[in-house]
């Protein structure tokens, strides 16, 4: 069974055990690739931060032998919103509220990198120095 | 469209320091997009958002929803309507004629708003439409655990028409909706892939009249600005 995750701007597929609708379990060995998280003795960890796994709940993360982890209770743990189609399988954990919430109020303007007409990757940082008027609009 | 006016003023000031970044919040991608960032000979960045990323990040509920950004990459003026305002409304929905009186109030919201991005260019920090940290703070609410469900659900749905799954895409697309129904990028997205046309068609005047007194783009709080 192969599973599409999307987790924030990330897309992976994994090929995963049998996906139930409950929760999203994954070999253990896949969880960075898959959301940048990885399993330390600290807890769950990306970059300098990590996260405790609640004492006494473990068995909620990780199963068979800590070869399975459970992504689902992850995100619920992080505050990630998600939802999920059952066929194809496909799973979305978004950002946390609180996350963007507090992003936006240290008022540094988000980073972001997106293509033009021709393919091309522009990220904002690359205009650091100028006054930037950044605006939506829509074909629609 | 606002695509050609942001030109004329990046032809302005682009030297003094102005840039315009165009983001098109459009899942269709450059085949949506393209007629009309050429039609504008935009030569500033216009950047194709499929997954409305940046609405996410900035949080954006429709178009055009616009940020100023200085040159140290901080936030001088929270996410407002890009000087557009609700006189579309008086449309005759046949015609497409609009009420004289709307069409001034449009013509001066613009007015306003580019004159506010001058004073920017020229007066940089101490530009009086700049917004110090206390003030941008108290604009930036920020989402709300409904809302990053809402973009949770919109992900899914843009992945799912990628892939050609339309049906489950709208049910995704309906379920963001409801999570967030003041965002008109949800709907006026869901309905342009749902059937082209039908973002500016009767479903999205219906969903104009069920506002009543309520505003489509909230008021822009800017100095000389109309009410």
């Amino acid at each position: 069974m192969t599973v599409t995750v999307l987790w924030e701007d990330r897309e992976t597929t994994c090929a995963g055990p049998e996906v139930g609708d409950d929760a999203l379990w994954l070999p253990a060995s896949a969880l960075k690739e898959v959301s940048g998280w990885e399993l330390k003795p600290e807890g769950a960890c990306r970059d300098e931060l990590c996260v405790p796994l609640p004492a006494g709940r473990e068995a909620e993360f990780l199963r068979d032998g800590g070869r399975e982890f459970n992504l689902s209770a992850l995100a619920a743990l992080l505050g990630q919103p998600q939802v999920h189609e059952s066929t194809p399988p496909v799973w979305a954990f978004g950002e946390a509220a609180a996350a963007r919430r507090d992003a936006l109020r240290s008022l540094e303007a988000p980073e972001f990198t997106l293509p033009d007409l021709d393919g091309q990757q522009h990220r904002l940082s690359d205009y650091r120095g100028k006054k930037i008027f950044l605006v939506s609009w829509a074909s629609w | 469209m606002d695509l050609p006016v942001w030109q004329a003023l990046y032809e302005e000031l682009g030297d003094q320091g102005f840039l315009p970044i165009a983001v098109a919040l459009d899942t269709g991608g450059p085949a949506a997009a393209r007629e009309w960032i050429e039609k504008a000979h935009a030569t500033y960045p216009c950047l194709i958002d499929e997954h409305h990323v940046v609405a996410r990040l900035y949080d954006m509920v429709n178009v055009p929803n616009a940020v100023w950004i200085d040159e140290q990459g901080r936030i001088v003026r929270t996410t407002e309507p890009a000087g557009a305002g609700d006189g579309f409304r008086t449309m005759d929905r046949t015609t497409f004629r609009m009420a004289p009186e709307a069409i001034e109030d449009g013509r001066r919201r613009r007015e306003v708003y580019t004159n506010a991005l001058r004073d920017w260019v020229q007066h940089g920090a101490a530009s009086r439409h700049l917004l110090d940290a206390t003030e941008a703070r108290r604009r930036l609410a920020g989402p709300s655990e409904e809302h990053a469900l809402a973009a949770a659900h919109f992900r899914l749905g843009t992945w799912l028409f990628e892939h050609g799954m339309r049906e489950a895409a709208q049910r995704h697309f309906h379920a963001a909706q409801r999570l967030r129904p003041e965002s008109w990028a949800y709907k006026r997205q869901a309905w342009a892939l749902e059937q082209p046309g039908l973002a500016g068609g009767p479903p999205f005047w219906a969903a104009v009249e069920a506002l009543g007194e309520r505003r489509y783009y909230p008021e822009i709080e800017m100095e000389g600005m109309p009410r």
